[in-house]
């Protein structure tokens, strides 16, 4: 059976979601085989491992960390010649889709970014993307070389499949490039205790009609009750209420969790491209007319200020 | 010597008009407006500030597209840009992204630089590989991203904001930079400027100018294949309540039904 090579995203040894979403995926199409680089590349082996990776290939020298992007294309590079892979497959963050671009280009192949499924095809691996805002869906596949492929959070589900996952060391090369662009410091976000928003099953955002700040304690409040994400409208975003890591919309995150649920946001097509793919949609705005209205499975036409406090206090009596 | 400044734009279908796919699945650029990609202003408007904090810089706006993307080109000139490069020839048709870097790259090559300028993505295609593969192609630091940027003394610093970290960047020139939505708010042309931009001089370059065969690019030269495109079916129209002081208890009942609580 063929390999398909999974680029691993972590976090000093812990791998995040969206990488164990795509072992799911790599395995439609064949054996998975990881590449895990930087430090703590070694202790990732055993999650890999339940969840289908039949070898984990590493690298923990200090460039990957140290310069942007190029090391890590060098290293995938250098994978792919060992391991002549089927498919390369990429979580589709901002950096991942970096790097799977450049890696197509070295190996004279084509790239597919943003996939939202992945299914085995005749003519190799079909991805699914959802575009234009997710006002189209295209399947679309690779016609020359390896096809390399990002894939977006919440593709797949994580699934148990043991395998052994056996850790070999990945021997890398770098190029003159690779120390191009160097990172000369780096400032970990400070965690807020809640799911990662583009991992996140619940997302529970605010817009304009948040109105203010300090007003975004409501929508954490309503978050929190449900364990979910928070995440913010462009509009809310500009006006400073809230960061910008949590922008959801065209220019900040996308997200596609099980439950969206939209207060204060009228759903301007920049909002809803970045949301519209979520499974069930709910909206509570006081503009009956708001676009959103047009999206939602469930709306609620009222003041998000008493609307919300008492969503919360209902689903926190209910959680008893 | 001069800061020779690249700043590449596209002309993208407007984003709020009804964009869809012509019958060869690829972008339909006929039946609705275009204009300069929103998020290529960010990066016109830090090139420009990048050359007004230099002794001597000059600002060139390159894009690749059909004859209507000249108005994208005047847009970024009415800026403040000094002149345009239009790359169009009809074997473009359908050139893809792995594509539209060599033609970047090539046209950069020949303007002559000492750093590119792009936005983060563009609003149509929204891959935003782009500046990275030119990077790749030009054999020089890719620094991208940057919701920060500054040029001194032939070195470009910049900060990029990731998913789990913030991250200080540094390189020599030259080198491929890309800007985000959040570098700061574009300019908007003055009227002096959009005068003075229709005589701002505009080269028209094809292919062959930039020693690109035609079967690199267009449709036949892609290295994807879109085998289907279907308009997502509409939502199923949902329930919509009007609070009168129950609004949060009901829809909590929803949730409920649904197994979110």
């Amino acid at each position: 059976m063929a390999e398909v090579l999974v680029y691993v995203d972590h976090v000093d040894g812990a791998v995040r979601k969206p990488t164990l979403e795509l072992l799911t995926l790599a395995r439609r199409i064949g054996e998975p085989v990881a590449v895990a680089l930087g430090n703590g590349a070694g202790d990732t082996a055993s999650a890999l491992a339940e969840h289908g990776a039949v070898k984990v290939l590493t690298d923990e020298a200090a460039e990957y960390a140290d310069y942007l992007v190029v090391p890590k294309v060098d290293a995938l590079q250098a994978a792919v010649a060992a391991v002549s892979p089927a498919a390369v497959l990429v979580p589709s963050s901002t950096e991942g889709k970096e790097i799977a671009a450049r890696l197509a280009l070295r190996l004279g192949s084509g790239v597919i970014t943003d996939a939202v499924d992945l299914e085995a095809g005749g003519e190799g691996p079909v991805a699914t993307q959802s575009v234009f805002a997710a006002s189209y869906t295209t399947k679309s596949r690779v016609s020359k070389g390896t096809p390399v492929i990002t894939v977006k959070p919440n593709s797949a589900a994580v699934e148990a499949a043991p395998a052994a996952g056996t850790v070999e060391a990945l021997s890398v090369t770098f190029s003159e490039q690779a120390t191009g662009t160097k990172v000369t410091s780096r400032t970990a976000r400070e965690s807020t205790g809640r799911p990662e928003l583009t991992e996140a099953a619940i997302v529970v955002s605010g817009g304009r009609g948040v109105n203010g700040a300090e007003n975004f304690s409501l929508i954490e409040g309503l978050a929190d009750s449900l364990g979910a994400a928070v995440g913010a409208s462009r509009a809310a975003v500009d006006a400073g209420w809230y960061p910008h890591s949590n922008q959801v919309g065209q220019t900040g995150k996308s997200v596609s969790p099980q439950l969206y649920i939209a207060n204060g946001i009228s759903g301007a097509i920049q909002h809803r491209a970045g949301m519209q793919t979520s499974k069930t949609i709910v909206a509570v705005n006081k503009d009956a007319e708001a676009p959103i209205f047009d999206l939602v499975d469930y709306g609620v036409v009222g003041d998000l200020f008493a609307v919300v406090p008492q969503l919360t206090e209902e689903i926190k009596a209910r959680k008893g | 010597m001069s800061l020779r400044i690249v700043v590449t734009v596209k002309y993208v279908p407007d984003a709020t008009g009804d964009r869809h796919f012509a019958d060869d699945l690829t972008v339909d650029r006929d039946d609705v407006d275009g204009l300069l990609s929103e998020l290529d202003e960010y990066a016109v408007e830090q090139a420009l500030q990048i050359a007004d904090d230099a002794d001597d810089a000059e600002v060139t706006v390159l894009t690749v597209g059909p004859e209507d993307a000249k108005d994208a080109l005047r847009k970024a000139l009415s800026m403040g840009a000094d002149k345009g490069i239009h790359v169009e020839d009809d074997d473009l048709h359908g050139t893809d992204a792995i594509g539209t870097s060599l033609v970047l790259a090539k046209a950069i090559e020949k303007a002559g630089y000492d750093l590119v300028v792009s936005g983060m993505a563009s609003t149509d295609g929204t891959m935003g590989i782009v500046p990275a593969l030119v990077a790749e192609r030009l054999g020089v630091p890719q620094v991208t991203l940057l919701s920060e940027v500054s040029v001194e003394d032939g070195v470009v610093t910049g900060r990029r904001d990731g998913d789990t970290a913030s991250e200080q960047l540094q390189a020599s020139l030259p080198a491929v930079v890309s800007v985000t939505d959040q570098s700061g708010e574009a300019r908007y042309p003055s009227f002096k400027g959009i005068m003075a931009a229709k005589k701002k001089p505009v080269e028209s370059w094809d292919l062959s100018d930039l020693g690109i065969e035609a079967e690199e690019v267009g449709l036949d030269g892609a290295y994807t294949v879109v085998e289907s495109a279907a308009e997502r079916p509409a939502r199923t129209a949902g329930k919509i309540v009007t609070d009168e002081g129950e609004g949060g208890k009901q829809l909590a009942e929803y949730l409920a039904s649904q197994k979110f609580i």
